[in-house]
């Protein structure tokens, strides 16, 4: 089991092709993610970068390409599917409905029923409410009660309790599209904080974003995107400054790793 | 794997402490305590300047004639929990009556007749909910649409003329006083405490009513969270559709006749109860119980201006400056909420 953990990718993505129209969004793109790996998934606006997250969290399929999940083909055909075999994504503007407490969002869509008397479910509010509790302590996230309603929460509350949804379905993969754009610079330590500690309890995650410096903190390995092809993948080292200068280079076309594999394709 | 020592000290999160309510505070929502004060407020006023208003006889009148409009305002407020609006809840509840009445007068035993009159309802609210999740049309657009249709129709069966000389049995139904120890309970006013009782609990503690709530707060994090976000509001407009026409029959019962021009102008009394007890028309908001404090206060207004002899023709000028009033008090609760946090 170690063996094969260690050597498989949870992830892996092969020759991913996404035309819309004329556009090609994405043209042949391989990605892996290793099990308990934070992969930052960065590119210029229109990179694609979205759309491959997007084909692997079922929003879109793919024209071309195959995806394994631990290194099983998988077929992923919408959101319930990927949600199903354990993909889960937290969006930039946390995807929450403020009019609900805090253990109703976490568990929205997947209520727990105390009895069903055909399509009446009644759910059993208690259960939910104490494993939101020990979810969120779990994660160090600091929420003072689960029945808060979430229009009370600040904006890195709610990420987190976002983020705590995407984990409380043993997700083997979370998906984080830029999960620090909308948040103040305090609130973004604590979503920083929150994505150490989910590595530190073995999960394995993607982070797209543009802050750079939210990828060199707590990544593990950086890949890029251009015009839909991936210009770069590499493990995170050295200081803020010069990880920078090196994923920038890739990102405006100065540089290029993958260039002779295109070459040889065409 | 790597360590960043550096990284992981300079972020510590900022006490970000949220105060929690009190618990009585949180039983019962900002707005329906404050409509529950302006109700008894008014109850008590009424009390005092009228002989009339405080005696079995008019209580139980009142009772009997808002309980069809709460009846149908449940539906309305599972609507506009959605974020939607049914606005032919009043021809709806007019032409299910007609139905059942109908129905009634051909010798179809009563409780098939009621049955016809709720299939007649729940058809009405299966095809607004088509219009809007089908279709995509506005909900107020297809509704209203639905409005004139369902109004057309019973016009155009009639003839213009009302059905009159129902089964004795079938007006029992809105004419019958059950003994609640010594008082006389009217049989809509039972019919409807039972079912504030019933759609209260469904939406509070079943999934389906959750996911009703979930649609109005944010409809696209429900599509996301895996909520069928076009079932949920197929299932309010047909819900809807079927409570209208139960207030419609126990109305048609209680008048022994249906008229075609019967609850014409209703849907804006049964939005408007919805509203005054609490029901955010963004969505999300509101609770069966502020619905009832609603309805039971546009009620006592329009008695209590007849009692306290306010000019009849002017009374819609009052009712709609209470209207005015309680959304006026919705969206300055909802600026300061969000203000609070």
């Amino acid at each position: 089991m170690t063996a094969t953990t260690a050597t498989t990718p949870i992830v892996e993505m092969r020759n991913i092709k996404k035309s819309f129209g004329a556009v090609q969004a994405l043209r042949g793109v391989d990605l892996t993610l290793m099990h308990n790996e934070v992969l930052g998934l960065v590119g210029d606006n229109a990179a694609g970068k979205s759309t491959l997250m997007k084909v692997l969290s079922g929003a879109y399929i793919p024209d071309e390409g195959e995806i394994y999940l631990e290194g099983k083909r998988v077929h992923i055909t919408g959101p319930d599917d990927a949600r199903r075999l354990g993909i889960e994504m937290v969006y930039q503007d946390f995807m929450l409905a403020n009019n609900l407490d805090v253990a109703a969002n976490i568990f929205l869509g997947r209520e727990v029923v105390r009895w069903a008397l055909g399509p009446i479910r009644v759910m059993d509010k208690r259960a939910m409410e104490i494993q939101s509790q020990q979810l969120l302590r779990r994660l160090n996230i600091n929420v003072s009660s689960v029945r808060l309603k979430v229009e009370h929460l600040s904006g890195g509350q709610r990420q987190a309790v976002a983020i705590g949804r995407a984990t409380a379905f043993n997700a083997k993969v979370i998906i984080m599209d830029e999960p620090t754009a909308a948040l103040s610079v305090s609130a973004i330590g604590q979503v920083l904080d929150l994505i150490r500690e989910l590595k530190a309890q073995g999960a394995s995650i993607i982070i797209i974003s543009h802050r750079l410096e939210d990828i060199h903190e707590v990544g593990d390995r950086v890949v890029v995107l251009r015009h839909g092809r991936k210009v770069a993948d590499y493990p995170v080292t050295g200081d803020v400054q010069s990880f920078r200068e090196r994923v920038v280079s890739y990102m405006v076309g100065a540089r290029d790793d993958f260039s002779k594999v295109v070459a040889e394709e065409d | 794997m790597q360590e960043r020592a550096a990284g992981a000290g300079k972020s510590a999160p900022s006490a970000q402490i949220t105060r929690e309510r009190p618990a009585w505070r949180r039983s019962i929502n900002v707005q329906e305590l404050g409509i529950l004060v302006i109700f008894l407020l008014w109850v008590i006023f009424l009390s005092l300047a009228t002989d009339t208003f405080l005696t079995t006889r008019n209580v139980f009148n009142m009772l009997r004639a808002f309980s069809w409009i709460a009846i149908a305002a449940f539906g309305q407020c599972m609507v506009i929990l959605t974020a939607g609006i049914d606005l032919s809840v009043g021809s709806n509840m007019a032409l299910s009556g007609l139905a059942a009445a109908m129905l009634a007068v051909n010798n179809v035993p009563v409780p098939l007749a009621v049955l016809g009159g709720l299939v007649t309802g729940g058809l009405i609210g299966l095809i607004n909910g088509l219009l809007v999740t089908r279709l995509r049309l506005p909900p107020f657009i297809a509704t209203l649409g639905m409005l004139s249709i369902a109004r057309g129709v019973t016009y155009g069966v009639t003839g213009g003329w009302p059905v009159r000389q129902l089964p004795p049995e079938f007006n029992q139904i809105g004419q019958l006083d059950i003994m609640v120890g010594s008082w006389p309970v009217p049989l809509p006013v039972i019919v409807m405490l039972v079912l504030a009782a019933l759609v209260s609990l469904f939406l509070s503690r079943t999934v389906t009513g959750r996911h009703i709530y979930a649609v109005g707060g944010n409809e696209e994090a429900a599509r996301v969270s895996g909520i069928k976000t076009q079932s949920v509001k197929l299932f309010v407009y047909v819900s809807c559709g079927v409570l209208a026409a139960i207030g419609g029959i126990l109305m048609t019962a209680r008048l022994g006749v249906a008229a075609p021009t019967a609850a014409e102008g209703y849907e804006l009394d049964i939005i408007a109860a919805a509203v005054i007890g609490g029901v955010s028309l963004f969505g999300g908001e509101g609770t069966i119980l502020g619905v009832l404090i609603g309805a039971a206060l546009m009620q006592t207004i329009r008695t209590g201006l007849n009692l306290l002899g306010f000019p009849t023709y002017w009374q819609p000028a009052a009712i709609g400056a209470v209207i005015l009033l309680a959304v006026t008090f919705d969206q300055w609760r909802k600026r300061r909420s969000r203000s609070v946090r």
